[in-house]
């Protein structure tokens, strides 16, 4: 039930008409562009997330932190390194990535609680580290003074700078690879195992498995992938700042996993879907956005602990 | 849109009641009086209505939320209702661009205002640079706005950190003798402040005892007023802001340091001081507005206006900020007769702002070379108790005009680049 | 130099011991409830913005001691109503739960008493300096200090020789056993959530005293707790107690070296002992692990 496509043909085929023809129905209904390409650039980072929440049981608190370094080296690689806009995805992924390996060693044997903590914590370290580091980061003020570039490819040429739907779509193009890898990941036997880990840690440990070998690769590539999409975030934003690793967003980014289901592979698309229309749209009516938002929270607890696919997928069965 | 708690919840299309509501004199000539029903001009603003900015942006919303009442209450502008669509950035610039966007795609607005916090300031106007939006930069005081990253379309009401070094550099030179020591933020906003203030030191033959860098959001100041203290300078010069400018003042007090050495610096705010025991409000400043100016033809109006809808409290500098942001697009699409925002932003270069919105004795206008408002700067020194109203922390000694303090735009580092 | 040092230090364990009454409090409740409450910052702004509404009414020391008792009030209620109702279920719910109140409490607080910041007023004597050598160190400071090593020593007296403390700190230890044993969980939790948010109003109103009051307070004094609690060692309270006065040492010290680097310290620290003794300094094996 739980693996990319058992969800059965219609829901994907649906979310990808929807997604592709999203620049055509989002104005009608009131909606913009930037709001769908935020949507897909955070829906990708929970659902990077998800590899670890939902698939492999473990809770990090803490993954803005990578999704911020994404954003970062992004930003910074088209600052100082070279115009280039994949280059700047490039190095934007292995900043994040890396990072994120390596303090996946130092805390993977760590579970529950304590690894929720450790995360959170872990995460801030970056976050200082952007808010201080003025010379490199731009501190407090955030790191400006790139932007996205257009793409050109032999005769063919993306205005992705200037355009706003040319970028969702190119958005929309590395969102599908990314969900693609992350399909192709949960159906091979790494991701088998990484199931197994969730429903029973300590059975998999009898059968032989490498627990913490597995948790800490399924952590690095959670890691990676979120970095991906923090690096479109800031080519979104033409901007980094600090924000981008505190922790308020990671757990944004989770109850954004939790609400769409992270028992399903879709579900934090949905989730984010849900998560950011309704706070851009709340926001605008009333200062007390932030009541909603924390309301919100309180209710996918109490009443949606399964996430909205997880009620769907029940009432499927039943 | 939104609006602040204290001015009361409206809804987003009930602008125009709260026109009405609001009571308001009704302004001359500028505006034209025209036939009413058309689409509504919009003015987007966005600005940290959350977060640790939340106050002075409130206040820069209710200033707008004011001009807009007035225009409407005198006929609208072009013929049309104005229309003021806030949106909260959250003081994060990934929020306030999207909210930038949202404004400019979906709302089709016609000018930006907005915001508060520097950084997000430069994000929105990169966006609004892009979609050829006229924008004014309410509230955000980092050089680079009106400096090496200008736009031909974004003009900027508060002072640049120049501008506020050169207005109090010599007064408290003369004021104060020639040691000086710094408490300074440690971040670029802090650093180009202390440079610009160091520069004009050396200049006139002063020597600095040293400078200690805070970390943004510092609440425990003793480690750095320890050594300020050690080195015995004849003032500190303190550059943070906020709330560590509260958290500063209130230690420097507790530590008795005040009765040693005397407390300066450069921008103050009213609602800093309101956040402070009496006792800790000391120092010499200056303000970029003040609403206490004796004899300021208009501005009893707009003191009373403001306390309508504050709670009975005199309107900050952030209020002005807000309230001329929206006369500026208002005073120039009237006299150009047109949104177009090219049209504009040509013609607001060394526009002047008329007494009814400039609210204070100097000439006001903006630098065509930069796009920077010269408003006055005040210099005084913060007083525990108000005279007559309790609100009066501050002691007005005079009044410099913004254009004897600014740097030559060939200085700025701006070179505007307009679409062909 | 040596005397700037020595100032550091003293200071670093001043401010190093109000994090210990924030920390405590955090440490109880995960201790016996599994749950990390995110909204500690809101409690403690609201024990601090009680005390701000209060004092006119019953002086400060009224106020110190009335707003935390209402603050943990307030806590048992929310207890009763929502956390209650994810105990023994996976940690991520509650930590979701409390990060959502977190919010709701900073925008009640930002409603109910506006954006601005607000100066709570302490009496005069404790606002001085203990002597002109001394000046950095005002008698409220000592105040802080007193009070925290009064809580601090009241709360290790209940849990040792209390019937409370002793359920508390087997419930820490095997909440099933206690259970077995006829001990009503549920009120024993709701009790210790309560101790634990009446030492959030309690470091609110002591904040509030030092700081001034802003609705944004609690998040920014959340995560050095969290600190202290992980470098001390998840699951045990002297554990939290030397963690707190340790990274307010560290921060303190290096704030006369490098003061950008004055918070990265405590999460170097934190990075050090993870790798030297994975469970915390006085971390014990199998305790939440």
């Amino acid at each position: 039930m739980s693996a990319a496509g058992r969800t059965g043909a219609p829901v994907p085929l649906a979310i990808w008409v929807l997604l592709l023809l999203a620049p055509f129905w989002l104005g009608p209904v009131g909606g913009y562009t930037a709001l769908g390409t935020r949507v897909l650039v955070l829906g990708l980072a929970a659902m990077s997330l998800n590899l670890l929440l939902g698939f492999t049981g473990v809770l990090s608190f803490g993954h803005a932190a990578w999704f911020g370094l994404g954003a970062y080296g992004a930003g910074l690689a088209l600052k100082f390194v070279a115009l280039s806009t994949p280059l700047a995805l490039l190095l934007g992924t292995l900043t994040g990535g890396l990072a994120g390996a390596l303090l996946g060693a130092l805390i993977v044997h760590r579970r529950g609680i304590y690894f929720a903590m450790v995360t959170i914590a872990f995460g801030q370290v970056f976050y200082y580290i952007a808010y201080r580091w003025n010379s490199l980061t731009g501190g407090d003020d955030g790191l400006r003074g790139f932007a996205r570039q257009d793409i050109t490819l032999g005769p063919w040429h993306l205005d992705i700078a200037g355009n706003g739907t040319a970028f969702y779509y190119f958005v929309l193009t590395c969102f599908a690879v990314a969900v693609g890898l992350m399909a192709l990941l949960l159906r091979s036997p790494f991701g088998r195992t990484l199931l197994a880990i969730r429903e029973n840690e300590r059975r998999a440990r009898f059968l032989g498995i490498p627990v913490e070998l597995h948790i800490w690769i399924a952590f690095a590539l959670s890691c990676v992938f979120i970095s991906f999409a923090g690096a479109l975030y800031a080519l979104l934003n033409n901007f980094a700042d600090p924000n981008n690793l505190h922790y308020s967003l990671s757990g944004d980014l989770v109850i954004m996993a939790v609400l769409g289901g992270m028992r399903s592979f879709w579900g934090p698309l949905l989730g984010a879907a849900v998560f950011v229309v309704l706070q851009d749209y709340v926001s605008s009516l009333t200062t007390n956005w932030m009541s909603f938002v924390g309301l919100l929270f309180v209710l996918v607890v109490l009443f949606f602990p399964r996430g909205l696919l997880g009620i769907l997928r029940r009432q499927g069965t039943a | 849109m939104i609006t602040p708690d204290t001015a009361g919840r409206i809804g987003r299309r009930s602008i125009l009641a709260t026109a009405a509501a609001a009571a308001v004199a009704p302004l001359g000539s500028p505006f034209i009086i025209a036939a009413r029903g058309e689409t509504p001009l919009r003015i987007g603003m966005v600005d940290p209505l959350t977060g640790v900015y939340a106050a002075p942006a409130r206040n820069e919303v209710m200033g707008a939320q004011l001009a807009v009442a007035r225009i409407n209450a005198a006929g609208g502008l072009l013929g049309r209702q104005v229309e003021l669509l806030v949106e909260d950035s959250a003081n994060d610039v990934g929020t306030g661009v999207q909210k930038a966007r949202k404004l400019i795609e979906r709302d089709h607005v016609d000018f930006m205002i907005g915001d508060v916090n520097s950084a997000v300031a430069q994000a929105i106007a990169q966006v609004t640079a892009e979609n050829k939006v006229l924008h004014v930069v309410s509230g955000g005081h980092t050089d680079t706005i009106t400096g090496k990253d200008c736009h031909w379309n974004v003009y900027r009401v508060c002072n640049t950190t120049r501008m506020e070094a050169n207005a109090v550099s010599e007064v408290l030179f003369r004021k104060y003798g020639r040691k000086w020591h710094f408490i300074t933020p440690d971040y670029a906003f802090g650093h180009t402040l202390q440079t610009a203030i160091e520069a004009n030191l050396k200049r006139l033959g002063g020597i600095e005892t040293g400078a200690e860098l805070t970390p943004l959001g510092t609440s425990d100041f003793s480690p750095y007023l320890i050594k300020a203290r050690a080195a015995n300078p004849n003032v500190l010069i303190l550059l943070v802001q906020g709330q560590d400018m509260v958290n500063c003042l209130k230690q420097i007090v507790q530590f008795g340091i005040n009765r040693q050495i005397p407390v300066a610096g450069t921008q103050q705010e009213l609602e800093s001081l309101e956040g402070l025991p009496p006792d800790a409000r000391i120092g010499t400043w200056m303000f970029e507005w003040y609403w206490n100016q004796p004899g300021v033809p208009h501005l009893p109006e707009f003191v009373a206006d403001i306390r309508r809808v504050n709670g009975g409290k005199v309107p900050t500098a952030r209020h002005w900020f807000g309230y001329t942001s929206v006369m500026t697009f208002a005073l120039v699409a009237a006299q150009e007769k047109t949104t177009d925002a090219v049209k504009l932003a040509h013609a607001l270069g060394g526009f002047e702002l008329p007494p009814e919105v400039k609210l204070q004795p100097n000439r006001v206008t903006y630098r065509a070379g930069d796009h920077q408002l010269m408003l006055s700067a005040f210099i005084g020194s913060a007083q525990a108790h108000g005279g007559a109203d309790p609100e009066d922390l501050f002691k007005m000694d005079q009044v410099v005009a913004g254009d004897s303090v600014a740097p030559p735009v060939a200085d700025t580092g701006c070179t505007l680049t307009w679409p062909t | 130099m040596t005397q700037l040092l020595l100032f550091n230090v003293t200071n670093g364990l001043i401010i190093g011991a109000f994090y210990v009454l924030m920390a405590l409090g955090l440490s109880l409740i995960i201790n016996l409830s599994g749950v990390i409450n995110f909204a500690h910052g809101g409690f403690l702004a609201l024990g601090g913005y009680l005390a701000f509404t209060l004092s006119p009414f019953l002086g400060f020391w009224g106020a110190l001691l009335v707003s935390p008792l209402l603050t943990a009030a307030l806590g048992l209620v929310l207890e009763r109503l929502l956390i209650r109702r994810l105990y023994g279920r996976d940690p991520l719910y509650s930590l979701l739960l409390t990060f959502g109140l977190a919010f709701i409490f900073e925008d009640a607080t930002r409603f109910v008493w506006g954006a601005q910041g607000l100066p709570v007023t302490i009496p005069d004597f404790l606002g001085q300096p203990l002597s002109p050598d001394l000046f950095f160190i005002t008698w409220y400071r000592l105040f802080m200090v007193g009070v925290v090593a009064v809580s601090v020593g009241g709360l290790f007296l209940l849990l040792r020789h209390t019937r409370l403390g002793i359920r508390i700190r087997a419930g820490t230890l095997d909440l099933e056993t206690v259970s077995t044993l006829g001990v009503n969980v549920g009120r024993l939790r709701a009790l210790n959530f309560g101790v634990g948010i009446f030492l959030a109003g309690l470091s609110g109103v002591l904040a509030g005293g030092q700081l001034g009051l802003d609705p944004t307070m609690g998040a920014g004094l959340l995560m050095p707790s969290f600190i202290a609690i992980i470098v001390g060692g998840v699951g045990s309270l002297p554990g939290t107690l030397v963690g707190g006065l340790l990274i307010g040492v560290a921060s303190g010290v290096t704030a006369v070296f490098l003061p950008s680097a004055s918070e990265a310290v405590m999460y170097v620290l934190m990075a050090l002992v993870l790798l030297a003794r994975p469970r915390g300094l006085l971390g014990e094996e199998g305790l939440m692990t």
